[in-house]
């Protein structure tokens, strides 16, 4: 208290001296507020590390730029949710340590099959994080440019055929060839993916505008060709004959450079698992 | 507005940064006058007037109720637009449009800017638009009337201070100083990450997407708070942390927007501080403190209008500055 009376006189402390039971109260409350500064900093880490560090990469919705620039730009509004007409892009939890609240495309589950004709998502989303045309400055992935804009084969006889879309957001790639029916010669004769299977497609055939249920449209083939009936992009991929190394011949779903990485193929692939599968953010490689 | 009204225009936009309100250095003489006068009225007439009041006094929610509507109305737009697909206001609070105009969260806007250092045409658009909207409407009033967090932390405030009533638990207050530390670390990161970190973990994010799109697991944070509030710290994120509210705070700096104080008719009994979310900004009701006989309420004001509601005496009004001279 000795000490206090001296510096009362100064000019630079004209306040009481504290009492000891304000003094507890002060340091009290700074340990409070670095309770709640690391419980916040805590918190904001710990759904930052995971992106950092993240080792697979989740499809995005169509246009999106590189993971690290969508990460930056994406506003995590959902407008690009709402405007999808399948209801393909789901936006990420707290768990799925990709980014709460940034939007994704589960292929398998309901794949992004340009219903809506001209990329809405990218027509909605406010921050450029999906856009027509990525800025200049902005790097593109090895393998993303696409050689030139794709038709989507719904609007083939339209007057303009093709998608907004410069780059891709994936390559579809026969991950299990062992399991693909086609490379094994056989056919397919059913609902393709079961009668629960909620995920919707457009078929031509049956409504122009109104995408369907997948289980809602059984299938009949002598060898399977899902992944390329389903395609909505012209050229995309084909079953072709190739050589097995022992030089027998056979059927395989071939995957080509108009490849935009919708996700279609994997989602309507037959077998359990995929056999084939959108690698997302994978480039082209010939 | 006078030099001593200036100077305390000044001095709120430091409270609201976090330094403690000081009792003023100056008043004008009218507000010294005052002052005087009621120091020299009889304590017995003062008290006799106090109780009449208080007989009179019938306990309003008026402003309350409106901001709740508001509020609630606001957010479920956002619901139904989506769910029902009738496309009024699409999106979250984060951004969205309203028939198909965009609007843009300024806090979301700037951390977005920060961290992608690239600046597209609608994302200006929609941050102007926001920008000038609450400008006129109040800066914090955002806070108040469409945060669906800060419903939530009333609701979860009510709570605690019926535990405090019960001796149950006390308010443990906080330096508020933090919440700027906030805004600045949180700029930081967006800028040096290239992640807009802050928002995996605004909660003011996280409820309305849970509201449109669905309950998550992020949710589990939002409670972690809302618990924290109800037990330890009265108000804690609205009051110490959200960067969200220092930004709207910003641009409620010159507002048109806000509450008055006239000190006339104030018994300085104080009930407005106790329902007051920022009672720093009140400072000027306590007795002898008013620099002048009528006072704007500060930038860190949430317009939400529970001193309005509570006093007594009608010396706490909202009002839109220069309208009265216009009419």
């Amino acid at each position: 208290m000795s000490a206090d009376k001296v510096g009362a006189g100064d000019t630079a402390t004209t306040q009481p001296p504290m009492s000891k039971e304000r003094k507890q109260q002060a340091r009290r409350r700074v340990l409070r507020t670095l309770l709640l500064t690391g419980g916040v900093l805590g918190a904001a880490i710990s759904g930052y590390l995971p992106l950092a560090y993240a080792q697979k990469q989740r499809l995005r919705p169509p246009g999106a730029l590189d993971e690290k620039d969508f990460l930056s730009s994406c506003i995590k509004c959902g407008q690009c949710v709402q405007v999808c007409p399948v209801d393909a892009i789901k936006l990420a939890d707290l768990v799925d340590g990709f980014g709460v609240g940034t939007p994704f495309i589960d292929a398998r589950a309901q794949a992004c099959d340009f219903s809506c004709d001209a990329v809405q998502c990218i027509l909605a989303c406010p921050t450029g994080s999906l856009t027509y045309k990525k800025p200049e400055f902005l790097p593109v992935r090895p393998g993303a440019k696409l050689a030139g804009k794709p038709i989507l084969l719904a609007k083939e006889n339209d007057p303009e055929p093709t998608l907004n879309l410069a780059e891709r957001i994936g390559v579809a790639r026969l991950t299990r060839p062992e399991s693909c029916l086609a490379i094994q010669g056989k056919g397919f004769k059913g609902q393709a993916r079961g009668p629960e299977f909620k995920g919707e497609l457009r078929y031509m055939k049956v409504d122009r505008w109104k995408p369907i249920k997948v289980a809602e449209h059984p299938y009949d083939v002598a060898l399977c060709d899902l992944c390329v009936q389903a395609c909505p992009i012209k050229g995309a991929i084909s079953i072709e004959t190739v050589f097995a190394p022992d030089g027998s011949q056979r059927k395989s779903p071939v995957v080509h450079e108009a490849c935009v990485g919708c996700g279609v193929c994997e989602m309507i692939c037959p077998t359990a698992p995929a056999s084939i599968e959108i690698i997302p953010g994978e480039g082209w490689r010939a | 507005m006078n030099e001593i009204l200036r100077r305390r225009f000044v001095d709120q936009i430091l409270v609201m940064l976090g330094r403690e309100a000081k009792k003023p250095a100056a008043l004008t003489p009218r507000a010294q006058q005052a002052h005087e006068l009621k120091r020299m009225t009889l304590k017995a007439d003062l008290q006799a007037t106090k109780a009449h009041m208080r007989a009179h006094q019938a306990e309003t929610h008026t402003w309350r109720n409106r901001r709740w509507v508001t509020l609630i109305l606001a957010n479920l737009l956002f619901v139904v637009s989506f769910a029902f697909d009738i496309q009024i206001l699409e999106g979250a609070l984060t951004a969205s449009r309203f028939i198909g105009f965009h609007l843009i969260d300024l806090n979301s806007a700037l951390q977005v800017m920060l961290a992608h250092k690239h600046i597209i045409v609608n994302l200006v658009i929609g941050t102007a638009t926001i920008f000038v909207f609450w400008l006129l409407f109040g800066g914090r009033s955002f806070c108040s009337w469409v945060c669906p967090y800060h419903l939530l932390a009333e609701w979860a405030e009510s709570l605690h201070l019926w535990l405090v009533k019960k001796k149950l638990v006390t308010d443990q207050p906080i330096d508020r100083r933090l919440r700027t530390v906030f805004w600045l670390v949180f700029a930081l990161l967006a800028l040096l990450t290239g992640y807009t970190v802050f928002e995996a973990i605004s909660p003011t994010g996280i409820v309305s997407r849970a509201m449109i799109y669905g309950p998550g697991l992020a949710l589990l944070w939002v409670l972690a708070l809302l618990v924290f509030e109800v037990f330890f710290v009265r108000r804690a994120w609205c009051r110490y942390a959200c960067p969200i509210g220092l930004t709207y705070g910003v641009v409620g700096i010159f507002s048109p927007l806000r509450v008055k104080y006239t000190l006339a008719g104030c018994f300085h009994e104080g009930d407005c501080r106790k329902v007051c979310l920022v009672p720093h900004v009140l400072d000027t009701v306590i007795k002898g403190r008013a620099v002048d006989t009528e006072v704007p309420i500060g930038p860190d004001c949430t317009r939400c209008g529970l001193c309005v509601d509570t006093c007594p005496t009608g010396s706490l009004k909202f009002e839109v500055k220069g309208l009265s001279k216009l009419m």
